[in-house]
Formats: structure tokens, sequence, C-alpha cells
């Protein structure tokens, strides 16, 4: 079984509206999940289902091989976008309490918790109640609560929002031991910076339907355009220009040199090989630039959802 | 089960350590015995203040009718006009003048008797002073009319009727006191608990919507059990303030009858007046008696066991709609529009319970609302102290069970939908909406 989770053709309606509309998708073992997708694209709904919260009108998930049932909520840990803490409670009281609610008992998560507490240097904050610290350091707790049962598969929605630089490096770098040790994570964000840090595998979700999935590398490589960013000194770059425009489409590319490159963005037809291109400069000047141009995950995003 | 357990426990301590809960359990009572004491302690004040009120008495018949009591003298005034009578009863500061007219006629007299005072007088005053004038005028005429009045007074007639019910239970009018004081009490007990903490269950709802904890709760826990862990761990929290009050109120009472000597049946007296007036039974001892026997009478066990459970069934009935409320809304100000048609039947059904079940116990009115699942807690447990045949409690009590079953089904699936709505106030159509979702 290579995949933990697996959504097949999972519908969703509220009344008239269509939150999901036959989504798949398959999270492998151990990988990092991107669950991507422009506001009310029906991100949370899915995760929801996955979680148990709402039920799916059609479709089946699968869990670890297993159709999901209610035992299932101990393998999952879940931090929703919309987070928050119980005010007036204290901070291990409150700790204490969702753990046991995932199912473990008062000395393992006692012990669990005193070591994460450790850990990511918040033991003194015990005794503390919630409306006394900060949102950043609230959302620190709410993720040693996720965390804290050490579910086969996590889910993190917009984990980072509310955290400085510094704790979101540390939530980073602990998302990502996390997974090394084993876990599988699903990772929803707007954040296309930490797509592109994180993740392995990502999915598209766009007005309720699923329309781009698979390896980053490979929806990279797919939306390449064959286009390479280029810098040559020559005697006369006028020259060369004209004689490159009638070869391949090109257009004016900005980067920083030293001196008086012409700078372009050259696009290679299907058939052309980049190294032909390469001598063909090397021919002409001095090349001090010569790079493939690979869509960012942003791009990405934006070009997929404009397009649909 | 475990779950719930877990859900049950943490409402209940945090409600229980709330500081707000324990200033209040504790500061309750304080403030409502001291508010009697205090109303006990004013109207003894009151009572104990002596009045005088001046007679001056034209017609010269009247004077022997009144005797000096506790609390008021009488000072009759000889041989001055009414001009100067005012102002003497002014200058003396006494209560007021009773300016009785000389006339032949006894029916022309009565017509002309006025009381002067500085204030309005009191109600009370005035009455016992009419009474003591007409019993006396009463009497002066029929003397004049030639009637022997020794004569009347022993041809008097006393009635008191027996009452026995006919399977040969003894019955008094003391009993229906006491089985309305007891009823009254079971069907208010429920209304204030209903109210009190079912508005608790539903600020702790919103209390987790807004601070946006609920979606991680219900990602390891049904809806339905966070909702009924809730309620159930309000109401023990609830149980307990009840019982702290209950006993700290006893011992404060006693307490403080014992230190400062304050009756608190005095400040009940006059409504124990009504009461004997209407039974007519003078000798004390008998009446403790009597309220013995009917409580004795009172059908206990039944009267217990039906207390029971159709206090459960009431309230879990109602705090479910309330925890739907709380589920539907995103703060307590929004909740005023969902809360009128929870409040409605239940102010109905203890205005029912006083007004119709004194009445008329088993009439069709108050039967009808003891069966109808919204009302029917606090009116039958009105009714019972009066004997209600098992078959109605049976069956309004299954009536009730059912109706409970599917409000919480109902507030269940508004729960499970609204805790995850932020934002718009929903009306009662997207309510209806979400029980397909």
């Amino acid at each position: 079984m290579n995949n933990l989770l697996e959504a097949h053709s999972v519908s969703k309606n509220f009344g008239d509206f269509t939150a999901l509309n036959k989504v798949s998708i398959s999270v492998p073992k151990g990988s990092i999940f991107g669950l991507l997708g422009p506001n009310g694209a029906g991100k949370t709904t899915l995760i929801r289902i996955i979680n148990q919260i709402t039920m799916p009108d059609e479709g089946q998930v699968i869990l670890d091989g297993e159709s999901l049932k209610p035992h299932h909520v101990r393998d999952i840990g879940y931090l929703p976008e919309e987070r928050g803490l119980y005010k007036s409670m204290k901070v291990g009281e409150q700790a204490m309490y969702l753990a046991r609610l995932k199912g473990l008992s008062k000395a393992e998560a006692r012990t669990r918790l005193k070591f994460w507490f450790e850990r990511l240097e918040i033991g003194d904050w015990w005794d503390k109640k919630i409306q006394e610290l900060s949102k950043g350091m609230a959302q620190k707790i709410q993720f040693v609560v996720t965390v804290l049962h050490e579910p086969k598969l996590l889910i993190f929605d917009e984990p980072f929002s509310g955290f400085d630089p510094i704790n979101a490096n540390l939530i980073k770098d602990e998302i990502i031991r996390l997974r090394n040790e084993g876990a599988t994570v699903i990772f929803s964000t707007h954040r296309m910076e930490s797509v592109e840090e994180l993740c392995d595998q990502i999915a598209l979700i766009h007005e309720s339907n699923k329309i781009l999935d698979g390896k980053l590398t490979d929806i990279k490589k797919q939306f390449k355009t064959n286009t390479f960013e280029i810098g040559i000194r020559t005697s006369d770059n006028i020259i060369l220009e004209k004689e490159l425009s009638q070869k391949f489409s090109i257009s004016p590319a900005s980067f920083k040199t030293l001196g008086d490159e012409l700078m372009l963005n050259v696009k290679l037809s299907e058939k052309d090989v980049p190294n032909d291109l390469l001598s063909y400069l090397t021919s002409k000047g001095e090349v001090s630039h010569f790079v493939e141009l690979i869509p960012s995950a942003n791009d990405i995003f934006i070009q997929s959802v404009k397009n649909n | 089960m475990n779950h719930l357990s877990l859900i049950i426990e943490r409402e209940y301590l945090t409600k229980v350590k709330n500081k707000s809960f324990i200033v209040m359990t504790i500061l309750s009572p304080i403030i409502m015995i001291a508010l009697i004491a205090v109303v006990a302690y004013l109207s003894q004040i009151n009572n104990n203040k002596e009045r005088t009120i001046s007679i001056l008495d034209e017609s010269g018949i009247l004077k022997s009718s009144f005797t000096d009591t506790e609390s008021i003298k009488y000072k009759i005034l000889e041989n001055s006009s009414l001009e100067e009578a005012k102002k003497k009863v002014d200058e003396n500061k006494e209560y007021g003048l009773l300016h009785i007219e000389n006339f032949k006629d006894i029916n022309k007299l009565g017509e002309h008797i006025k009381f002067y005072s500085e204030d309005s007088p009191s109600l009370t005053l005035m009455s016992s002073l009419e009474s003591k004038l007409e019993k006396q005028l009463t009497d002066l005429k029929l003397e004049f009319e030639g009637v022997d009045i020794e004569k009347i007074k022993a041809a008097r007639v006393r009635v008191n009727i027996a009452q026995e019910s006919f399977i040969g239970e003894k019955t008094s009018k003391i009993d229906s006191v006491v089985k309305l004081i007891f009823g009254g009490l079971a069907g208010y007990l429920l209304f204030m608990f209903i109210i009190i903490y079912g508005n608790m269950i539903m600020r702790s709802v919103i209390e987790e919507k807004t601070s946006r904890i609920i979606e991680i709760i219900i990602s390891s826990v049904k809806p339905i059990q966070l909702m009924l862990g809730k309620i159930i761990g309000t109401s023990l929290a609830g149980i307990t303030q009840f019982v702290i009050w209950i006993i700290l109120g006893g011992l404060l009472m006693t307490l403080v009858s014992f230190i400062f000597g304050i009756d608190f049946a005095q400040s009940q007296s006059a409504q124990q007046e009504v009461l004997n007036q209407a039974m007519q039974n003078p000798d004390v001892n008998m009446e403790i008696q009597n309220v013995m026997n009917a409580f004795y009478n009172l059908p206990i066990t039944n009267l217990i066991i039906a207390f029971i459970l159709f206090f459960i069934g009431g309230y879990l009935l109602y705090s479910s709609l309330y925890a739907a409320i709380g589920a539907a809304v995103d703060n307590e100000t929004d909740t005023q529009q969902f809360l009128l048609p929870i409040l409605m039947p239940l102010i109905l059904a203890v205005y029912i319970g006083i007004f119709t079940v004194i009445e008329d116990p088993h009439g069709t009115v108050s039967t009808v609302f003891s069966f109808i699942p919204l009302t029917s807690p606090v009116v039958m447990l009105m009714r019972i102290p009066f004997g209600v045949p098992i078959w109605q409690q049976i069956l309004s009590l299954s009536l009730l069970v059912a109706t409970f079953i599917f409000t919480v089904w109902f507030a269940a699936k508004i729960y499970r939908v609204g805790i995850l709505m932020y934002g718009k106030k929903p009306s009662y159509k997207e309510l209806l909406k979400w029980i397909r979702y």
C-alpha cells in the first residue's frame, strides 16, 4: 500500500451550493502533500470530510487501506485554520484534555506534553491561562496538541499564520522532522514559497473541482515552456538579437549583470535542443548567463486558476 | 463513552472552578437571606410603630366600639369643633382623625363618616376601621328594629364541609393548599432551573465558537457527544449550585433568626391571615395537625419519582434547544430572536400551572397542557400532588421522551452545522436547510 490516504470522487453539496465535485486525491505514505486552491475552493470541506467532521454526499475516503471509521480520529492530527483554545483554561489542563480526547491515557499525555513543552521551550507556560498568552504562543500549543498523539496523518491548514519568521521556521523544521519519522502530512496553504520548500506532491482545487495534481517536479516539467534566460556579450548586440528573433520567439529579460550583455528570454520550440542554442551562442560571443526558466509553484497556481 | 465522561468532567470542573460561579454560589443565598431579613425586620418595625387615631364622635354612640391594640391607640375627643380637632391632631403629629357626624338615621350616619390625615391612610387600617364601624352600626340598627342580638348570635350555625374521596381518603382545604404549594414549588423549580442553566449551556456553546476551539474538539469527538456532555456537565454543576444554595440558605436562615430574633414568618403574616380566614379554623394546633396530615396524604412516592423523571425530561428537552441556539449564532446579542419561541411555552406553562391548576387541577385546559411536551413538565408537576392517574403520567412522560429524543436529534443537526458557521446570523429558513446538510 503506497498511499496512506485516498479520496475517491468525493462530492459534497450544501443546499444548492456544490462545495466539492467528484474530487479524488491520493496521498503517498511519508510525503508532504500540498492541498492548494483559492479561497472558497473547497479545501476546508475536503479536510473536514477526511476528519469525519462533515460526511460526504458521495464518494469514499480510504485511510491506510480501510474505509474511514470513527476510530480513525486517533490516527489523524488536525490543525484547523480557524483555531483557538479555551480562553479561561490553564495551558496544561487544556492540553491534557485535548490529548485525552484523542485517546491518550492521563499519564501518557502528561509525559508526552512535558517532552514537547521542553522541546519547544514553553515548559513554564503550564499554569498560565490562554488569555495571558500571545497569539503566536497559543499557536505553538495548538501545534503540540495536534502532533501529540503521534498520528499517521497530520493535516495542517495554514499552519504558519500568526507565527513570526523564527517560530515559523521552528514549526517548519518540526513538520519535516515528523515526516522523516514516518508521518504523512497534508498541508493546505496560500503561501507558495512554503509549498515550494516543503511539498513533494500537490493537488490544486478550484471552484469545487480538482484541476491539477501530481508530483511537484512532474507538474513543473509539465508547465515548463522550454524558455531559457540568456546573457551574452558580443561586438554587436543588435545584429545577434535580430538573428535570434528569426529563429526563436524572444522577449527582453532582466537580471543582475556586471556589464552590457544582451539579456533575453529565448523560447525554444519542441524540436529544438538547448545544447544547440548554447553552442550557437558561444560561437557568437561570450556567454555569461544561461538558465532554464522553471515555473514556480506560484506561476503554476495562477496560470491554472486563470485557465479554468 | 469515554469521551463523553471526559467532556462532562471538563464542563463540570470549569463551571465549578469559575470565579463568578463560586461567588454567585456563596453570595446569592447570603443576599437573599439578607434581603428577606431586612424586609422582615422592616415590616416588624412598621407593625410595631404605635399610631394614634383621634375620634370625634358627635353622635356619641360609636365611641365604645374602639379598643386600643398594640399598634393603634384611639383617643376620644370630647366637646371640640372639627376645626379644633384637626388642628390638634396635626400638632400632636397623630396619624389621623375620624369624624363621625350626628344623624338620627343610622344609614345616614354611616354615610357621613370621614377620616382626615396628612397622608393617605393605609388600606388595611381603613378596612379594619370600616369593619368595626359596620359591625357596631349593624348591631345598633338591629337593636333599634327591636331584634335581640343575643338570639341572632345564638342562631348562627357553623358549617365545615368534610371532604372525602370515593375511596375513603379524607381531604381538607388545607390539603389543597399544601398540594398547591408542593406542585407550584416543583414546577417553579424546573422553570428556574431551565432558564438559569439553559442559558449557561448556550453561553458555553457560543464561547467554544468564538474562541474557535470547536473545530479542534470535533475532530476528536462527535458533535452530539460534545453537546450531550455539555448539557450533562452543566446540569451537574447546576445541581451542585442548587444543593449548596439550599443548605447554605437553610443554615443562614436559622442562624439569622436565632441571632437577631427575626421571625421570618412575620413577613408573610398578611397572607397567613387571609389563609386563616379562608379556612375559618382558629385552632392553631389543629391547623398544624392538618398540614401534617395533608403532607402525609400526598402521593409522596409518586411525587418524587414523577418529579425526577419530568424534571430530567423537561430540562433535557429545553437545554438541547438552548444548545442548538448557541450553535446557530455567533454572539449572545443574536440569541434574542431564537430565545423567544422557547421562552413562550415555558412561561405559558407556568401561567397555566398557576391559574388553571388551582382552579381545577383536572379540568380540560390543565389536562391538555399536561400532555403537550413543551409545557407538560411544569404543568404535570403542578398537577401530580392532586392525584393524576398513572396512565396519564406515563402517556405524558412517553410523549415528553419522544419529543426529547426528537429535539436532541434536531438540535444535534443544527449544532453539527452551526458550530462551523461563522459570520452572519442565520434565519429560520436557513436553520431548516441545515438539517438536510
